[in-house]
């Protein structure tokens, strides 16, 4: 027995993690492995890569070797011991909780997430047979109130959007563990540079990689990722993890896997069955995205840093939810859940209501307006007309999205044009 | 839940590459258990692996006859892979010391500190809480096909073969 090795830096992970150079040609970056299959040996390694008794690549909904060393690239990141890509953030939500639940299973989720988030588990999810409880994440203890015999996960984001609202991670974490039950931590916009929710008690991670992770607006994607520290036997709640599997011969992926079953199951069976696969090309831009996210990172929360405190002194502005200024009631949990910056997305709220709040997004030039954030680009949006416009008035209130709020997702350009785009978009609301 | 053992990747790729003869205690005959993943991705892997499993002595698994004892198998045996729990650990490690092998591995969520301890007094090697069909692909590249994160960062092309 020794010492645990060093372990790699964030920057020397974020380039290298899963791209070791090519074994057949030498390639020193990932090659775009552009093919749905890969030719068996002979028979019997083709038995076996469908027993799952070796590694290997069969058919590319299942593995692709692109896609793979993003998954490495993004497990490795988050200090987690393995992940499953996703053709988006949405199907990397769905993988987690297929790989959970049965039908007549409850969850228990922040009601401050994406808009989007909010209608897959209230509307879709119940088709399945799965229910959400949506709680006010405020405070912890409300997780715990509402909990059942049924509950077999609860749901956050860790600096929610649009609300900059901070999940207090290690005490819902708490919650859960004293529960039995998994925390999943949506960490799609504070990306891992900025958050590292396995730190503070997370057992999964999803991701929309179609953020900060691609970082360039180009590819639609999402991970999910695995701590490997969660106890799936312990309980007794998560049969289909611990007991033999009839979607998989009978196979028991905790015992055959041991502390990366969950990601053999979400992607042996979820992913087999229901099909949600990444496309090569966008792993391969998603991990040319990933080798810079520190360095983008600090830009776009300097940047927004700069946007908010403008905004909270600007006439035409009545309130900014930035987790990252003095004034913001997250402020402390953003010191320790954040502590290089509270990301670039954050909403704030134009005088003048919903009438207002479309006018400002019209005028703008220079920031964009469309549904995304994350990206090189400044985004702008009014989530009431657009993003949550299918939610109830409470859920659209609840979830930080009235009718005069404004979502920005701060770019990369220079801070000055992005100060005087919205400086002149805003007199235009008056 | 104990804490984690640490071994050093030099270490377990220094006893990955130095075996080639593993007795499997526990191996089982049916297809979808971990012992027969583990025994099947390890014969393709270049080692002879001989099952040793009282429940099935005298079948033949996988191309290989079950022996009922680890006295019984006739050949050397450089590592003993330990398909059972804590407890049956013990006693099969002193079966190990007493047939001159030079390794003993414990699988996933075993350790037997005792008999560890014995074991090494003896000269031998060990491995605790790790699966070598697991490690083997997590070293030589194979595992990170299937989104574990490895470890394992280098700027050098992956050799075939061991
Ligand atoms: C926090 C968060 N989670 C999940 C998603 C869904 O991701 P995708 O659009 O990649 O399906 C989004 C998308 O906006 C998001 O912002």
């Amino acid at each position: 027995m020794s010492e645990k090795q060093p372990d790699f830096g964030f920057a020397t992970r974020a380039i290298h993690a899963g791209a070791r150079p090519d074994a057949t040609t030498g390639a020193r970056n990932v090659p775009i492995y552009q093919t749905t299959s890969y030719v068996f040996e002979d028979a019997d390694q083709a038995a076996s890569l469908f027993n799952l008794s070796t590694f290997g690549f069969i058919y590319s909904r299942i593995t692709n070797p692109t896609v793979s060393a993003l998954e490495e690239r993004v497990a490795s990141l988050e200090g987690g011991r393995a992940a499953v890509a996703a053709a988006s953030g949405h199907a990397a939500q769905f993988l987690a909780f297929f790989t959970l639940l049965e039908p007549g299973d409850e969850f228990i989720a922040s009601r401050a997430l994406y808009g989007g988030s909010i209608t897959q588990f209230v509307h879709s999810f119940p088709r399945i047979g799965w229910k959400a409880t949506l709680v006010d994440p405020g405070d912890p203890e409300n997780f715990r109130r509402a909990i059942t015999a049924r509950t077999k996960a609860i749901f956050v984001e860790s600096l929610a959007n649009p609300g900059g609202v901070v999940v207090d991670l290690e005490a819902v974490a708490a919650v859960a563990h004293e529960a039995g039950i998994p925390l999943i931590v949506d960490n799609t916009l504070a990306s891992p540079y900025l958050c590292r929710p396995f730190e503070w008690g997370a057992d999964l991670i999803v991701h929309s990689t179609t953020k900060f992770l691609s970082g360039h607006g180009t590819s639609m994607g999402g991970v999910l990722v695995e701590s490997g520290r969660f106890d799936w036997a312990r309980s007794g709640k998560f049969p289909s993890l611990t007991q033999p599997e009839p979607a998989y011969h009978g196979l028991n992926f905790h015992e055959t896997f041991g502390d990366f079953g969950f990601t053999m199951k979400a992607r042996a069976v979820a992913l087999r069955d229901f099909g949600p696969a990444m496309a090569p090309l966008n792993a391969f831009l998603t991990l040319t995205g990933i080798e810079t996210l520190p360095l983008r990172m600090d830009r776009h929360v300097a940047n927004a840093l700069e946007v908010a405190r403008f905004l909270e002194v600007h006439p035409r502005v009545a309130w900014v939810s930035y987790a990252g200024l003095d004034s913001s009631p997250h402020r402390e949990r953003a010191r320790k859940y954040l502590p290089r910056g509270a990301g670039s997305v954050f909403t704030f709220g134009v005088k003048g209501g919903y009438q207002a709040g479309v006018r400002l997004v019209e005028a703008c030039q220079l920031f964009s307006h469309l549904a995304n954030v994350g990206d090189t680009r400044s985004l702008v949006i009014h989530p009431a007309s657009t993003t949550h416009r299918q939610l109830t008035d409470e859920q659209r209130a609840a979830a930080g999205a009235g009718p005069e709020v404004v979502r920005l997702s701060v770019g990369l350009e220079s801070l000055d044009d992005l100060l005087r785009d919205l400086d002149r978009a805003l007199a235009a609301t008056g | 839940m104990h804490e984690p053992l640490h071994y050093s990747d030099d270490e377990i790729r220094g006893v990955l590459r130095d075996v080639r003869v593993i007795a499997m205690v526990g191996a089982s005959p049916k297809w979808n258990r971990p012992s027969h993943f583990a025994m099947k991705y390890l014969q393709q892997k270049g080692f002879r692996v001989i099952p040793v499993n009282p429940a099935n002595a005298g079948e033949v698994v996988l191309g290989e006859k079950v022996f009922a004892r680890l006295a019984d198998v006739p050949v050397q045996v450089d590592m003993v892979d330990v398909f059972r729990n804590a407890e049956a650990a013990g006693p099969i490690t002193d079966e190990a010391i007493a047939m001159g092998a030079r390794v003993v591995w414990m699988q996933l969520g075993v350790v037997n500190e005792a008999a560890a301890e014995r074991a090494r007094r003896a000269g031998l090697r060990v491995v605790m809480d790790r699966c070598p069909k697991i490690e083997y692909g997590r070293l030589f590249g194979e595992l990170g096909w299937c989104g574990v994160n490895t470890g394992v960062i280098t700027s050098k092309r992956l050799r075939s073969g061991r």
